[in-house]
């Protein structure tokens, strides 16, 4: 057959993977024998417990034939489900080899029209294996899912977009405004920003702690400013800075107000499960340096570092 | 075990369906948004009694693979139009919360925290 460049262009990935796979990747290696003189009877209780539907037949370790469900009717039909297997069986057994293509097998799979194939080590000769239609699926779903997985590794990585970009300083400013007591959008700015930096390709564990502080800054700017406040991020390779500013009331007394538990939020912000006194302190485990300065009737000005360096090199 | 399955084993209700066969890691419970924030990880089961939309975007922030809302509360129409925004699998349950985590816990589902 004659494949012009069009044809050649659709042949699908199944098709491709079929062409790379090899028997030995996908077949069964945990093999179920019968030897030559075991009754059909044997064969028949081996399939029912096993659920399967052939099996190789072997003379201690040179493979005489194969014995499938069959070879087992036609026996059943006659009555002689008590003669031995080497009078059943079909003798002429065509082998596949480990190192063969699974397209090749899938030819003879279809070619033949058996079942199963028994899959020899091409070097010793030894039986290895064996290969069913179930394993060439099973395998070919299998490598499907891998090659899957990792172009989605690979775009994760290709969005590292501080590598295609060439300048002496370059940062990109993200900036987030937060209403104060506005319930409804909460949280909405520490997604956009988190979901913005997953696209910029930011590790997992990095920025699980960069999404829970500055989730904990925005829900401080909702449940304790006068008037809201911003969020802006200054993001470079190596780090992200993060300043969380508002316009007051101001923070009385700073160290208490990192301790633990420390909470000023009333009964009914409590009730929503906020205010637990958590917040600063939350934020102070996640970011890898904050600062925090405030002035009563002035504003809080929350800085957070996080490095990305270290984790990125690992 | 998979967030399916734990709906079938615990009889709970879908309130909004994100991604049924995601694999639950562990679990983490509290009603304070900012412990689960600190304690519940990627991957994790977190149940709670708060129905409101932030809890929503605690799940989404964390990556969480379900939230089961205990004491049959109902989560209101902002929280479910959320989760079902963020595809985040949002459970109910008539059971309090300790017998939920007890459950849970029968089926082998543990702690970040427990050995």
């Amino acid at each position: 057959m004659v494949i012009s460049s069009r044809m050649e262009a659709s042949i699908t990935k199944t098709q491709e993977i079929l062409q790379e796979l090899r028997v030995g990747e996908v077949m069964t290696t945990d093999v179920i024998t019968v030897a030559p003189h075991d009754s059909m009877r044997h064969v028949q209780d081996l399939l029912r417990v096993h659920r399967i539907s052939g099996t190789p037949v072997m003379k201690g370790e040179k493979l005489v034939g194969i014995v499938s469900i069959m070879d087992l009717i036609r026996a059943l039909e006659a009555g002689c489900i008590g003669q031995p297997v080497a009078e059943w069986m079909t003798a002429q057994v065509e082998p596949l080899y480990a190192d063969e293509h699974v397209i090749s097998a899938i030819r003879k799979l279809q070619r033949t029209g058996f079942g199963r194939f028994p899959v020899l080590d091409r070097t010793t000769g030894r039986l290895v294996g064996i290969l069913t239609q179930g394993d060439v699926i099973k395998g070919t779903l299998k490598r499907l899912d891998i090659d899957y997985r990792q172009r989605e590794e690979g775009r994760y990585r290709s969005q590292h977009f501080f590598e295609d970009v060439v300048s002496e300083e370059t940062c990109i400013l993200l900036r987030y405004t937060v209403e104060a007591k506005d319930f409804r959008h909460a949280g909405q700015a520490s997604s956009q920003f988190k979901r913005s930096l997953q696209n910029l390709g930011v590790h997992p564990s990095i920025l699980r702690r960069i999404a829970v502080a500055t989730y904990e800054a925005e829900m401080n700017l909702v449940l304790h400013t006068v008037s809201g406040g911003s969020i802006q991020a200054d993001v470079r390779q190596e780090r992200i800075d993060i300043e969380v500013c508002d316009q007051g009331p101001g923070i009385p007394d700073v160290d208490l107000a990192m301790q633990p538990g420390f909470s000023t939020a009333p009964e009914w912000i409590r009730e929503m499960g906020f205010g637990a006194g958590m917040g600063l302190s939350n934020i102070q485990n996640c970011a890898d340096q904050m600062t925090l300065s405030s002035e009563l009737g002035q504003g809080t000005h929350l800085k957070m570092r996080f490095l990305l360096r270290k984790e990125h090199e690992v | 075990m998979n967030v399916q399955q734990v709906v079938k084993q615990l009889a709970l209700d879908i309130v909004s369906q994100g991604d049924l066969s995601r694999e639950i890691e562990g679990g983490y419970a509290s009603d304070l948004l900012s412990c689960a924030m600190a304690g519940a990880q990627a991957g994790h089961v977190w149940v709670t009694l708060q129905s409101h939309p932030n809890v929503i975007a605690v799940a989404s922030l964390l990556d969480l693979a379900a939230v089961i809302v205990t004491e049959g509360m109902t989560p209101d129409e902002e929280t479910v139009h959320k989760a079902k925004q963020e595809e985040i699998n949002l459970l109910s349950s008539r059971a309090d919360t300790f017998a939920v985590v007890a459950q849970l816990a029968a089926l082998g589902v543990q702690s970040a925290h427990s050995g």
